[in-house]
Order: C-alpha cells, then sequence, then structure tokens
C-alpha cells in the first residue's frame, strides 16, 4: 500500500480519536459509572455498548451517503454532505443544544442509546463523509480509469470500503475513548475536569464548518 | 455566553466543591411585607470579613411590580451541568431565577460583571407560566442536568395539583410541566434529587388556598395539611412510591437529600404534630429497592405562658418548635435545624443518619423567648432562626428569621422586625454566633439566602 491509499485511512482512525476525546462522547460517562459503581469493570463494561451506540450512528450516515452515491451523482452527495455538515456546524455555533436524554441509572441498551444519540446530535458521522469521498475517487482513478466527474455511484464502490472505515474508525474512537476513562478512573481522578476541559463543542462547531470546506475541494 | 472552560463555581463532587473559596457576598430575597405599593428587592449582602461593609447590605435591586413576595431563589447552572450524561459545563453561574410565590412573577437576575449590581434581564408573567404549565405560585428552583426545575404550589384556580414544571436554562422559556403522570401526589412544596439514582423526592405544604390567608386551624386539624414525601422516577417523570408519615404531622416541607449521589437517604423537617406540637425530622431511604420513611429527631414543645403567646397558641399553653427550614453541610455530616416557634437554632451530627447526635444549639429571637445577638446585647429579638443556608466548606451558616408574610402576623402579631445572622461552624462540631454580623433589614424581611457560587443548597452533583 502506497502512502498515497494508506494517510485516508490513517485520517479515518484519527477521526474516531478525535470522537473519542469529546467527553460529551463517551469517556466521562464510562469513567463516572465506574466511580458509581467502584469498579474498573464497570468502565469496562460500558465501552461496549459506548461503541456500539457510536458505531451504529456513523454507519448510518455512511450507509446513506452510499446510497446516496450509488443513485445520485457523486456531486450532488458532495453538495448536500458539505451543506448538512456546515448546518451542524453553525447550529452548534449559534445554539448549544444537547440531547435530553439519559440518567445514572443505565444498562447496556440505554448505554447504546445515549451514544447513538449524542454522536448522531453532534453530527459526528457527516465528518468521514469527504474522506470517503477521496477515498472513493483514489479507487475510481486507479480501477476505472474514467474521467472523474461521470463517474456515478464511484463513491463506495469496493464493497468493502465503507464498512471498513467503519470500524477503523470505531477502533481508534473505542481506542481513545477506554484510555481516556481508565486513566481518569485509576489515576487522575475528577479534578482535571476543572481543569482540563476545554470547550470542545466550539472546536468541534469549527471542524464541522472546515470539514464542510474540505467536502467541497474533494474532487469528484 | 459560553465559556472556553468549565465554570470555576462547578465542582465534580460534594468533598471537591468542599475546597471552594469563601463567598464573599450573598444574595437575599426581601420582602415588602406592609401594603405601601413598593416592591420586594433582591439585597446584595458583604459577607467578606476583612471588608469594612461586612454584614452590610452593599447592592439592591428593586423588582419592577409590588406584591411579589419574593420567596425562594436558585441559580440558571450549578455543578449539575458536569453530569456525564448531559454535559454543558461551559454554561455560566450567573443568572438568579427569582420568583414570587404571590404574583407567581419569575425574575431572571443578571449578577454579572458586578454582583453588587444585579440586573433584570427578563421577567416571565404569570400568564405565560399559566398558559404553559397550568401551574401557579411557584417555590423551590434547583439547577438540574438538563433544565431548570421550578416547583409550584397549585393550579392557576388556587388548587391543586401543585407539581414541578422546567424552563430552558439559556433562553429561560417556560418548557411545560415536568410530571408525565403523578400517582397521588396533589400537593407540593419541595423538591430535591438523587442524581445517582435518577430519582426524585418531593414534599407537601398546602395548596395557595390553603396557605395564602394564613395557617387555618380548621384545615390544620383535621390533618389536611402535607404530611406524605412522594418519590419519583427522574427518568421516566413518573410517581413511583407515596410515604406517608401520617395525618398528625402536619407540614412535610424542606427536602435535603444527601449530596453524595451514592448515598441513599436524605433528610425531611416536619413542621408541627397535632399530637403534641412537636416538630420532627424524618430520613427517608431505600432499602432492596422500597422506599422507606423514619422518624430520627423529635423536638418537643415547650410550656409557655398564655400571657406571651399569640391568639392561635393561648389555648395550648405551649410554644412548638416549628421546624420551617433544615440543611445539610456537603460532607453530609452536619444537619442545621430552623425552630422558628422556640427560637432555636440546632447542629446536629448525622454521619450516621439513623442515629443524629447534637452537636450544638444557639438562640435568638422566638415566640416567647425574644433571645437577643451579642451585637446588640440585651435588645430582644423577633421572629426565629428560618432560611437557613451553608457554606460549601461547611464553615459558615447564614439563616434571616421571616416565614412568610400571612404566617408572620399569626405567630409573632407584633410584626416581625428582620435580621440576618451569620454563626461560624468548628469542623468536628459546635457552632458560635459571630458577633460581629448581625444585618436589619429595617422595613423589609430577609428570606433565602444564596451564596456567591454556590452553597449547601444550590448544587448537586453525579460523582462522589
Amino acid at each position: 500500500m502506497s502512502h498515497l491509499t494508506l494517510w485516508p485511512w490513517v485520517a479515518i482512525f484519527l477521526l474516531g480519536a478525535y470522537h473519542g476525546v469529546n467527553p460529551g462522547m463517551g469517556w466521562l460517562f464510562a469513567a463516572a459509572l465506574g466511580m458509581q459503581k467502584k469498579s474498573a469493570v464497570a468502565v469496562w463494561q460500558s465501552l461496549a455498548p459506548i461503541a456500539v451506540g457510536h458505531f451504529i450512528a456513523i454507519g448510518l450516515v455512511v450507509a446513506a451517503a452510499v446510497v446516496a452515491g450509488a443513485v445520485l451523482p457523486l456531486q450532488y452527495v458532495k453538495i448536500a454532505a458539505a451543506c448538512i455538515l456546515l448546518a451542524f456546524g453553525l447550529q452548534r455555533l449559534i445554539r448549544k443544544s444537547h440531547p435530553r436524554w439519559g440518567g445514572m441509572q443505565i444498562g447496556f441498551r440505554d448505554l447504546c442509546i445515549w451514544s447513538f444519540l449524542m454522536a448522531s446530535a453532534h453530527g459526528a458521522g457527516f465528518m468521514l463523509l469527504p474522506i470517503l469521498l477521496k477515498m472513493s475517487a483514489l479507487h475510481g482513478a486507479a480501477d476505472l480509469g474514467a474521467p472523474a466527474p461521470h463517474r456515478h455511484g464511484g463513491a463506495f464502490e469496493g464493497p468493502w470500503t465503507a464498512p471498513t472505515a467503519l470500524l477503523v474508525h470505531t477502533l481508534g474512537y473505542l481506542l481513545v475513548t477506554g484510555l481516556i476513562a481508565l486513566v481518569v478512573y485509576e489515576k487522575v481522578g475528577l479534578q482535571v475536569l476543572r481543569r482540563a476541559w476545554v470547550n470542545l463543542d466550539l472546536i468541534w462547531a469549527v471542524v464541522l464548518i472546515v470539514t464542510a470546506g474540505f467536502t467541497l475541494l474533494v474532487p469528484t | 455566553m459560553e465559556l472556553w472552560r468549565p465554570d470555576p463555581t462547578f465542582y465534580p463532587s460534594p468533598r471537591m466543591a468542599m475546597q471552594a473559596p469563601p463567598e464573599k457576598v450573598a444574595f437575599v430575597a426581601m420582602l415588602n411585607a406592609e401594603s405601601n405599593g413598593r416592591p420586594d428587592a433582591l439585597g446584595v449582602v458583604d459577607v467578606d470579613p476583612s471588608s469594612k461593609t461586612y454584614g452590610g447590605i452593599v447592592g439592591r435591586l428593586d423588582m419592577p411590580n409590588a406584591g411579589d413576595e419574593l420567596h425562594h431563589f436558585g441559580w440558571n447552572a450549578c455543578s449539575a451541568c458536569l453530569c456525564p450524561y448531559m454535559p454543558h459545563p461551559h454554561t455560566e453561574r450567573r443568572y438568579l431565577v427569582v420568583p414570587g410565590i404571590k404574583s407567581s412573577r419569575i425574575h431572571i437576575v443578571d449578577t454579572k460583571p458586578d454582583p453588587r449590581k444585579p440586573k433584570i434581564v427578563k421577567v416571565i408573567e404569570p400568564k405565560v407560566l399559566a398558559e404553559r404549565t397550568g401551574y401557579s405560585r411557584p417555590h423551590t428552583v434547583h439547577c438540574g442536568p438538563e433544565g431548570i426545575f421550578c416547583s409550584a404550589l397549585g393550579s392557576t384556580t388556587g388548587d391543586g395539583p401543585g407539581g414541578i414544571f422546567v424552563m430552558d436554562p439559556e433562553s429561560f422559556e417556560i418548557l411545560g410541566k415536568w410530571e408525565i403522570e403523578r400517582g397521588s401526589q396533589y400537593l407540593a412544596y419541595d423538591f430535591w434529587w438523587h442524581l445517582g439514582l435518577d430519582t426524585m423526592i418531593t414534599s407537601e405544604w398546602g395548596t395557595p388556598n390553603m396557605v395564602e390567608a394564613g395557617l387555618n386551624p380548621d384545615i390544620l386539624l383535621k390533618g389536611g395539611y402535607g404530611h406524605s414525601i412522594h418519590v419519583w422516577d427522574l427518568r421516566k417523570r413518573r410517581h413511583v412510591q407515596e410515604l406517608d408519615l401520617g395525618a398528625e404531622q402536619q407540614m412535610a416541607l424542606e427536602l435535603r437529600p444527601a449530596h453524595d449521589p451514592s448515598r441513599a437517604y436524605g433528610f425531611l423537617g416536619v413542621v408541627v404534630s397535632l399530637k403534641d406540637l412537636s416538630a420532627s425530622i424524618w430520613v427517608w431511604h431505600r432499602e432492596n429497592g422500597k422506599w422507606g420513611v423514619k422518624k430520627v429527631i423529635e423536638i418537643p414543645a415547650q410550656p409557655a405562658d398564655p400571657e406571651k403567646l399569640p391568639p392561635m397558641l393561648k389555648g395550648f399553653k405551649a410554644v412548638p418548635p416549628l421546624i420551617t427550614d433544615i440543611n445539610l453541610s456537603l460532607d453530609d455530616r452536619f444537619l442545621y435545624i430552623s425552630c422558628w416557634g422556640t427560637g432555636e437554632f440546632l447542629q446536629y451530627e448525622v454521619s450516621d443518619p439513623f442515629h443524629p447526635k447534637k452537636t450544638g444549639s444557639v438562640h435568638l429571637g422566638g415566640i416567647v423567648r425574644r433571645a437577643g445577638h451579642p451585637k446588640k446585647p440585651g435588645a430582644p429579638l423577633n421572629g426565629g432562626p428560618q432560611m437557613v443556608e451553608v457554606s460549601r466548606d461547611g464553615r459558615r451558616v447564614y439563616f434571616t428569621n421571616s416565614l412568610y408574610s400571612p404566617w408572620d402576623a399569626q405567630f409573632y402579631p407584633d410584626g416581625v422586625r428582620s435580621w440576618m445572622v451569620k454563626l461560624d461552624a468548628k469542623p468536628d462540631g459546635g457552632m458560635e454566633i459571630d458577633p460581629k454580623f448581625f444585618l436589619e433589614f429595617g422595613d423589609l424581611r430577609g428570606h433565602q439566602v444564596r451564596l456567591e457560587g454556590g452553597d449547601a443548597s444550590s448544587d448537586s452533583y453525579c460523582y462522589s
């Protein structure tokens, strides 16, 4: 694999790691559940449903994009993705709304739903689209040899590209979520929340808007 | 405005909040009990011992209308913003939500940039509250993980049911009635929660029609005021269980759940028992998934010369203690109890909630005793220890002496002359009146006290 084909995978992985860093995406909840039950096992146990919920949230967006890419000119998919990203970014800049859902007595299913809602409400899945578009563009150039603007459904045509990307993303997300949750639970303690918890929502909004720009720049 | 770092007054756990710096100012609801057409006010009190104006009012915000009867109030945001399932730590603790219990008008007061010069930024008229919730007479305010919660004594007609409504913590829009299924609950008063257990507790006083004309002896003697507390599923917003203390226990008012979110118990103050005029403290607790309630402290009435008693009490030849407010230090260690009738203020060590140990007692005012303050020796005081607030570190305790204007007149017919005092609490129990702090409100009456940055009844926590 040349470095040209490797970097989108790295980007997908890092994007997962970035989602994992946000306390609102799961590590804080995992650490809190560990503290509540006074057990590191509880931290470990909460990671699975949190990852599953995130995976489903991202997966739905990617699946929708794959379907859209199969039936619409890629150009349209690209513009739609950019618009949605921009809308999410502006919405999060202007009005901080959070899903009002959840509690501290929460089981596997509820934790899945919670993670799904948080990722969906923050537009997490859409952040992957420019990279996936880019990946398909690379594939297209090597495999199809057709002039880019006339291709349909090139997006995720290697049938395993999108599912693999989802797994790679979720792996990055899970590793960082689990790592931070365990470090906070075992070593750092909650004091870190008062000092180090910078306003990631603001950064998140900016990232969404920047990603919208990138999406438009991806050649199709 | 969103902050870049979490609001420094938010603490993940009550234990950490005890490390907070001492407060420099306190906010006090000031009621105008005269019918002279002048409004109530929010007072700003200097509580910094190193300041020249220590113990004095250094700021005052008049309400836009007369006749609100300011009572309880609370913050827009608190440590519950750090809860892991709905974190929004970059919200600012900045606005006080100040309802009028008589007018049903709700004021949103901005305490920044200068806490000594608070400003009104929004007024929610009673009509809006009625349209959105069907409730009136807003009472307790608590900031929760998902918004601002407020209890209301009754419906727009002045009957029940009373209940809880929710406000948006940023726009201060009234979102609506909280309960999805209220079960047997009809009367309302105080509420709080165990965030770690997704459980809300509510208490009972009376409907507006039962309290606004004064304490009604007919209702009281029939056991008609509230004598139950209710357990709710905080997530599903449904009634789970009613804990009835028995009808002889009248007015189950103030609720102080353990601050540690993993502790499944809390304290309830009951104003009076019909059996012997005693007052009591009860503990609600959970065992094997079921909630129960148990009396842990009983404070007896004191025999008194009928000459010294108001008309309502003459026949009883005794002064009832009347527990009207309680407060619990952030380490769940010390419970403070206001006996508004006897003028006694008590401190109990409650590390073992079922076996409280008395650790301190102070007298100020009282229906018969009229105990004075060291700053004004020899001058008898009326009213008694009432709305009490404890600093986050547990070292300072503040209280005022008026209850509720229609009831003040029944128990202190000579007219409550209002004051605020401060006590110093020792780390291992015991307390003393601060001889330098004695604030007299003049023609207004002080009610609830809130401390800058939070206090022992303003914040709730999701982490132990």
